[in-house]
């Protein structure tokens, strides 16, 4: 009970010490600068950890191989960017159609109830693009969640397909605006305290917050007796169900949050890429998320939000170099040309796969591994006789 | 006669991309049928041929009856090495590390190509005889188009007597019946999954040939969509039976091509005074048809009931 308390106080305080970092890094550097790439990729690896950490639920914690990510973080986008989109812009937005939705949810709030108002509306806009993404995870949980393995994993790729073609369909542009582009609603760089020059930039933090705060969620669910259920079906499905757990109710459960918290991450993709367009969210999109999973291991939480960070910072900014002509000092543009990256990067993860099967944590979380090493450092080898007795 | 008129062009490019995706699905097939892999790295496969083929055609100038062979048998030896380097260590690890390797090696080959290519399209050379232009039925259409089919058929029966003829077929059915116990009556397991990649690969360098000359470019992604196709055909015919992919091939090849001139054919006969924009479910229809298959025979159409063991 000690210890428990012990390490929740470290995670609290470990936060609080992120966020501060997060507050401070954003204040010193300037948009102009060099290390304003920091800011940007740490928004963006938030963004990931989340949704790593949504399909870590599913595939790590309950045993479900599902592929659908890409198709639940686009109907977040979609209904978060639908219902924020600034009123004066929607005719420019809707171009070639009469757009239905007419609500742009911060505004309306704002109008009533000042900034708090606009806050509350974005909050309602990116749960309600969570509520769509499990919605439709509850109806096509029917046909899919009977499946197994394999099957169900091509069979959550296809309805994320799916997902995509109906988005993209022309009938229905007056509300999803077809193939066209959403754009000119509430963004993270739309975060600040103050106005004009004075104002202050919160946008990487607001990321951070809300990842923090959905990924916390996610780690209570676990440690409930349902993420107990979970665990069960994952181990052996048979026996769960022989110890009295209903096997399709808590698949329905995993697969609904999980794809909530898709839907919420794709929500904040929007807020991060300044447009949204269906055709960004392919099933590569989702092999990339399950790339960030398998690295960080498989069933550890903290594996997936590290491995997110890793894989980001990597892909956009410390590797960035490869692309362009100089990386650690070697110039080489006829080798180090567009696209070098993302293969030598492609290389490393097929290298960690082959060699390092259960990724960067295995399914033990962070303190497990600090407990390790304090252990490694307070206590001394026991000798060779003790160790066999 | 109207609605003849109007479906036959949708109808024969149906029957010839159905060809196409028969032949890749039968990589998948048998992956499956023996390791119980989704093999996603096939698709790529598919794609990097016909990269060879681009490149081997129109930067190295070498001539088409010495680059058909060549790009065949550059695509099996990249189908053998992936089988070596990324699944063969694997061979113990549990079924999902297995596929994530696979969907690294998709991932490497992609961005591979994207390197390499410079993310450009490239257009594929055209082959003289095939891409010629021929009248059928009043609908004009590529060579291609017509040969598809009979070549598919003949290529399948010959693999079908491959596999129930040869010593090595039999270790190949048998392998895939019972892994373990085909391996302690003496079956090199490893080559004759080794043999299986091969062949895939084999089908794949044919049937991008055949894809791609009907198609206007290769970008790194054009792999994806038909690998994807072919794989719900292989699990539509069900998964492991040859003449099961071959059937779904066809079946997801014309259904796609139909939807594609939906629009057309209704209004052209009247049933419809606008057009719906149908063609956008083109893809998607695929995995409508999955969905349906696994939900009422998860078996597929000529798969055998397997018993779940607990």
């Amino acid at each position: 009970m000690e210890n428990k308390r012990i390490q929740n106080l470290t995670s609290v305080v470990f936060l609080l010490a992120l966020f501060a970092l997060v507050i401070f890094l954003e204040q010193v550097i300037k948009p102009t600068d060099t290390m304003a790439m920091l800011l940007t990729v740490t928004k963006k690896s938030a963004v990931y950890a989340l949704v790593a950490v949504s399909m870590n639920l599913l595939n790590g914690f309950t045993g479900l191989f599902s592929l659908g990510q890409a198709g639940f973080m686009l109907m977040g986008a979609y209904t978060y960017a639908i219902f924020t989109i600034e009123s004066e812009r929607r005719d420019s937005v809707y171009y070639y159609f009469d757009q239905v939705v007419n609500v742009s949810l911060p505004e309306t709030l704002g109008g009533a109830l000042g900034s708090v108002g606009w806050l509350v509306g974005v909050l309602l806009a990116i749960i309600l693009g969570g509520l769509v993404a499990a919605g439709v995870a509850y109806l096509i949980g029917f046909p899919v969640l009977r499946l197994k393995s394999d099957y169900l994993a091509i069979a959550t790729l296809g309805f994320a397909e799916i997902i995509r073609a109906i988005f993209q369909w022309r009938m229905l542009g007056p509300v999803t605006n077809a193939a066209n582009p959403l754009k000119s609603y509430v963004r993270l760089s739309d975060f600040k305290i103050g106005t004009g020059d004075a104002a202050i930039n919160i946008s990487t933090f607001v990321a951070v917050l809300l990842a923090v705060v959905c990924i916390g969620i996610i780690v209570m669910l676990i440690n409930s007796s349902y993420g107990r259920a979970f665990k069960a079906i994952r181990e052996d499905e048979v026996a769960a169900e022989a110890m009295g757990i209903n096997l399709y109710k808590h698949k329905q459960i995993a697969f609904c949050i999980s794809s909530f918290f898709a839907g919420v991450g794709g929500a904040m993709l929007a807020m991060f890429a300044n447009t949204v367009q269906a055709n960004n969210f392919k099933s590569n999109m989702t092999f990339e998320i399950l790339l960030i999973v398998v690295l960080g291991g498989i069933g550890s939480v903290s594996g997936s939000c590290i491995a997110a960070v890793f894989f980001i910072f990597a892909s956009e900014w410390w590797l960035r170099g490869l692309d362009s002509g100089r990386f650690l000092g070697i110039f080489a543009p006829g080798i180090f040309r567009n696209g070098f990256r993302l293969v030598i990067f492609s290389v490393g993860i097929m290298l960690v796969i082959l060699f390092f099967r259960r990724g960067l944590m295995g399914d033990k979380e962070l303190p497990y591994y600090v407990k390790w090493i304090k252990d490694k450092l307070t206590t001394q080898k026991p000798k060779a006789g003790e160790a066999n007795g | 006669m109207v609605l003849f008129n109007t479906t036959l062009p949708y109808l024969l490019s149906g029957i010839s991309v159905g060809g196409q995706y028969a032949l890749i699905a039968i990589g998948y097939t048998m992956v499956y049928g023996i390791l119980r892999l989704i093999n996603f790295a096939h698709a790529d496969v598919f794609m990097v041929s016909a990269l060879c083929m681009v490149y081997a055609v129109t930067t190295f100038q070498i001539p088409l009856y010495i680059a058909i062979p060549l790009v065949v048998a550059l695509t099996v030896l990249l189908g053998f090495a992936i089988e070596r380097v990324a699944y063969r260590p694997l061979r113990s690890a549990p079924r999902m590390s297995v596929m994530v390797s696979a969907i690294a090696v998709s991932y490497t080959l992609q961005n591979l190509a994207l390197y390499i290519t410079g993310g450009l399209n490239k257009n594929y050379p055209s082959i003289p005889w095939l891409s010629d232009s021929i009248t059928v039925l009043e609908a004009t259409t590529k060579r291609v188009t017509v040969v598809t089919p009979f070549l598919t058929i003949a290529l399948v029966v010959i693999l079908v007597m491959f596999i129930q003829r040869t010593k090595i077929g039999t270790a190949m059915r048998a392998v895939a019946k019972d892994f373990e116990t085909s391996r302690l009556m003496g079956i090199k397991v490893d080559s004759v999954i080794s043999m299986t990649f091969i062949i895939g690969s084999f089908l794949a360098g044919i049937g991008s040939m055949l894809f791609f000359t009907n198609y206007p470019g290769v970008i790194p992604t054009a792999g994806a969509m038909p690998g994807m196709k072919a794989f719900v055909a292989a699990v539509f015919g069900g998964i492991g039976s040859i003449p099961g992919a071959v059937l779904g091939g066809f079946v997801i090849g014309i259904c796609e091509s139909l939807i594609k001139g939906l629009d057309t054919i209704l209004v052209n006969t009247g049933l419809l005074q606008s057009p719906l924009e149908l063609a956008t479910f083109s893809d998607a229809f695929t995995f409508v048809l999955l969905i349906l298959i696994l939900v009422f025979k998860p078996t597929g159409l000529l798969g055998e009931k397997i018993a779940d063991k607990v």
